[in-house]
């Protein structure tokens, strides 16, 4: 019986890679948290997952012109959302810099819980395979 | 490989914060050139922070670094004095002092070098993830 790589690891290599997104979009808001009328965004882990089961498709524009043209990649999906600031401030930016760390060191952290998953299915692996 | 995107994206917000660190401490410097004529005052001068598009626009608009659009001059116009003993005054007794606020210059150093340092520590965090992902199944 063949091993089954994607069904071995089960969550976990799709969870790193979406914990991977969250670090690079909360390093772009704490980049950018002097930026005027730059809007603070993140992940929606809800949309995300519910985007898995294939159900609920994206929404893509009509074409009703002939030149009319799709973007190679669509701007952003559905799980890519605004944060709404608590305390918006006049220029128009709403990177709240301390949150934002918190939910950076957050990230931080479920991404070495993912990685650690993973590497214990690895080590499972290796031991169903050596059969000692 | 797109984990290396977050060292883009700390490095970009790091240059642009390193240069209004640098464009501060200009106008520190220059807070008492005085001259004789309104023509050759020093201006302040302040750095204009934009996000990158072009990296907003791929990868699904997701995160976006910062680049620097140009730096403006402070169009406050230049304080003029009366001081006529000065070895600069003008034909009229006049000297002219840069239009620098050094306190504002001040609070501007604290932001510039506390964004600095959030920068660093992304980039930090980042790299001990990305380390840990190498050892991955050890």
């Amino acid at each position: 019986m063949a091993i089954n790589f994607d069904n071995a690891l089960g969550i976990h290599p799709l969870a790193l890679k979406l914990r991977e997104q969250r670090t690079d979009i909360l390093a772009g808001n704490l980049a950018n948290a002097d930026t005027p009328n730059y809007k603070a965004q993140d992940l929606d882990f809800q949309t995300v997952l519910k985007g898995l089961d294939r159900s609920s498709a994206p929404i893509k524009p009509a074409l009703t012109q002939a030149n009319h043209q799709l973007p190679a990649v669509a701007p952003f999906g559905p799980e890519l959302k605004y944060r709404i600031p608590s305390q918006p401030s006049l220029d128009g930016n709403t990177v709240e810099t301390e949150r934002e760390h918190l939910r950076f060191a957050e990230n931080a952290v479920q991404y070495q819980a993912s990685l650690q998953f993973l590497g214990s299915k690895f080590i499972g692996l290796k031991t169903a395979i050596k059969g000692e | 490989m797109s984990s290396f995107k977050v060292f883009d994206i700390a490095g970009s917000a790091m240059g642009a914060q390193s240069l209004r660190l640098n464009l501060v401490a200009s106008n520190l410097a220059n807070a008492d050139a005085v001259t004789s004529s309104i023509n050759q005052t020093y201006r302040a001068r302040q750095p204009v922070f934009a996000t990158e598009l072009q990296s907003a626009l791929d990868q699904r608009g997701a995160a976006a670094g910062v680049e620097v659009r140009g730096v403006v001059e402070s169009q406050v116009p230049p304080r003029m004095e009366y001081a006529p003993e000065h070895p600069l005054s003008n034909a009229d007794g006049y000297i002219f002092r840069p239009n620098v606020n050094t306190i504002e210059e001040m609070t501007n150093m604290l932001s510039a070098s506390r964004s600095y340092q959030d920068n660093v520590e992304v980039a930090n965090t980042a790299k001990q993830l990305l380390l840990q992902t190498l050892k991955l199944g050890e």
